[in-house]
């Protein structure tokens, strides 16, 4: 717990064997509903891994700084989803406003995931699982990059799913919860590799 | 206790206040675009505030692009070509922009942010264009297969048209479309009556309008339209009209007639109308009143295929036909056809084989 390497550890651990997707179910609507193409699931994915790593800074420091100290840990959850909020509409803005490339490659996403539960939840294990601020930065680093992966995999098997001949009452979410499904069954494959509390 | 609860109650009011006047500035600073100007048309320049989607700017100005979901980006209808100004594509656009659209610089009007001065090109036709609330008056049988549908409008409450413009219905999502559709017909009532429009709707077996109006819709419902669009109307001039319809083709010529007996005009014209058979041949008798209002006017019903007990005296065979014989002073006329495709075809054919120059005859096709 207390060794340097901790943080890097917790980073692999986000990403493989605590996958936010595939082992805790979150951030399941915009999996389901952008997980078509490869393009834009790779927007997806990065906005998502960009917003998960600064907002549990900023979370962390909220929840340090002003929760703690006054005894308030139990308004985390309103007073995380406010910082999500208003962090993504006011990178939205930005990215709007300067780099019009940026803006179509990735803040067209963002506020798509404003309301993310995957973003929510990241923040939640976080301050529940006594994370430091170098921890939790890490931490929802990896938790973006394996959401991210499992979208991109999602994609990729989408868009061959396309030429499969699905049931006509399996088409379109179904088929796709049932390939997440299995898709979590293959991440159990590195469970064991590394434990975090 | 109370000390909890008010602090709690202090801290998020806090947390909320801060970012809350951080997004007020930053809607002031980063958001604020400040006016820019829309060129329409290398004409008319709009100055509207800046950040907003072009359709809605648009909107704003009273200029409606048809739009089937209303700015979600999911029926890709609202194509503007914008000349200047464009940048670059969104995803969102994408998927509704072939790659001839993207040569011309079309783009989606509801996804296109209006972030500097644009120019933009649409129809002149789409400025007199509004979005109409309106409440079924009446619903009759013109024929089995074919309903007259008079509509009172509501919001606005009148319509300035040209006979024989065409407008657009919208069918609300049900049992055959999961999101609302629109479908165009023409206007059959006289652009005098400025309060109400009337359109003749045929059934066609499962069409997503056709089944609505025929199958669900109910007199006192009330349904969007939104128009008029169309470059078929009647041209000022002198010279003898050909008319020729079939089927619903009926409304825009229908319209077109009303219009010239209103206006008191003396110009010849002769209208072919084509049906199979009797049950198929309706306002008749309007046609007839139509004859004695307007003295140069000739009604000519044609049947394909009379049945028997139809006791049919008039004009027998296809339409084509009976044009090719009866038509007169072809090589000066102009010619109005409203119909199927295929009738279409074939008429120009006959009617250019009569002398009828082809920028002469105009037309409607339904697909």
């Amino acid at each position: 717990m207390n060794s340097a390497y901790y943080p890097i550890a917790v980073f692999f651990a986000a990403i493989f064997t605590n996958n936010i997707l595939l082992t805790n179910y979150l951030g399941m609507c915009s999996f389901l509903s952008v997980s078509r193409e490869l393009k834009t699931s790779v927007g997806l994915g990065i906005a998502v891994t960009f917003v998960m790593a600064s907002t549990t800074v900023l979370n962390w420091l909220a929840y340090t700084y002003i929760l703690i100290p006054f005894g308030l840990f139990y308004l985390r959850y309103i007073v995380f989803i406010i910082i999500i909020a208003a962090f993504v509409q006011l990178v939205e803005m930005i990215i709007e406003r300067t780099s019009e490339g940026l803006y179509a490659a990735l803040g067209i996403f963002l506020p798509l995931i404003t309301v993310n539960c995957a973003i929510l939840g990241v923040s939640l294990f976080m301050v529940i699982r006594d994370y430091s601020l170098l921890t939790s930065f890490f931490f929802g680093l990896g938790s973006g990059l394996g959401w991210f992966l499992a979208i991109l995999a999602m994609a990729g098997i989408r868009q061959k799913l396309v030429k499969a001949k699905v049931p006509a009452g399996l088409e379109g979410a179904g088929i796709t919860l049932i390939i997440a499904g299995i898709m979590a069954l293959a991440f159990m494959g590195f469970s064991g590799m590394i434990t975090i509390s | 206790m109370f000390m909890t609860l008010l602090m709690s109650v202090a801290i998020v009011s806090a947390i909320s206040l801060f970012l809350a006047l951080l997004m007020v500035i930053a809607d002031a600073t980063i958001g604020n675009y400040g006016d820019v100007m829309i060129t329409v048309n290398d004409d008319k320049k709009l100055t509207v505030k800046g950040g907003q989607p072009l359709l809605k700017a648009l909107n704003g100005e009273g200029i409606f692009i048809p739009s089937a979901c209303g700015g979600r980006g999911s029926c890709g209808l609202c194509k503007v070509k914008v000349t200047a100004g464009g940048g670059q594509y969104l995803p969102t656009e994408l998927p509704w922009i072939s790659d001839a659209e993207k040569a011309e610089h079309i783009r989606l009007s509801c996804q296109f942010k209006v972030k500097s001065d644009v120019s933009i090109e649409i129809p002149e036709e789409l400025f007199n264009v509004k979005q109409f609330t309106a409440r079924i008056e009446r619903l009759r049988d013109l024929t089995h297969d074919i309903k007259e549908v008079r509509l009172a409008l509501i919001d606005p409450p009148v319509i300035e048209m040209t006979a024989g413009q065409f407008i657009q219905f919208q069918v609300p999502e049900y049992e055959l479309t999961e999101e609302p559709v629109y479908r165009a017909y023409s206007m059959a009532s006289v652009p005098s009556d400025t309060g109400h429009v009337e359109l003749e709707i045929r059934l066609v077996p499962n069409g997503i309008c056709t089944t609505y109006v025929h199958k669900y819709l109910k007199e006192g419902d009330e349904v969007l339209l939104n128009g008029p669009y169309g470059e078929f109307y009647l041209r000022d001039t002198e010279r003898p009209l050909i008319c020729i319809a079939g089927g619903s083709g009926m409304a825009p010529l229908k319209s077109i007639l009303l219009d010239m007996a209103e206006k008191g005009s003396t110009r010849k014209a002769q209208y072919f109308f084509g049906a199979r058979s009797k049950r198929d041949l309706f306002l008749v008798e309007e046609m007839r009143e139509l004859e004695k209002r307007l003295p140069g006017f000739t009604f000519i019903p044609a049947l394909s295929e009379p049945a028997e007990e139809d006791n049919w005296d008039g004009a027998v065979g296809l339409i084509t036909d009976i044009v090719a014989q009866q038509a007169q002073d072809a090589s000066e006329a102009e010619a109005y056809l409203c119909g199927s495709p295929g009738m279409i075809d074939a008429c120009v054919k006959v009617l250019t084989g009569l002398g009828v120059p082809e920028d002469r005859i105009y037309y409607d096709k339904f697909a």
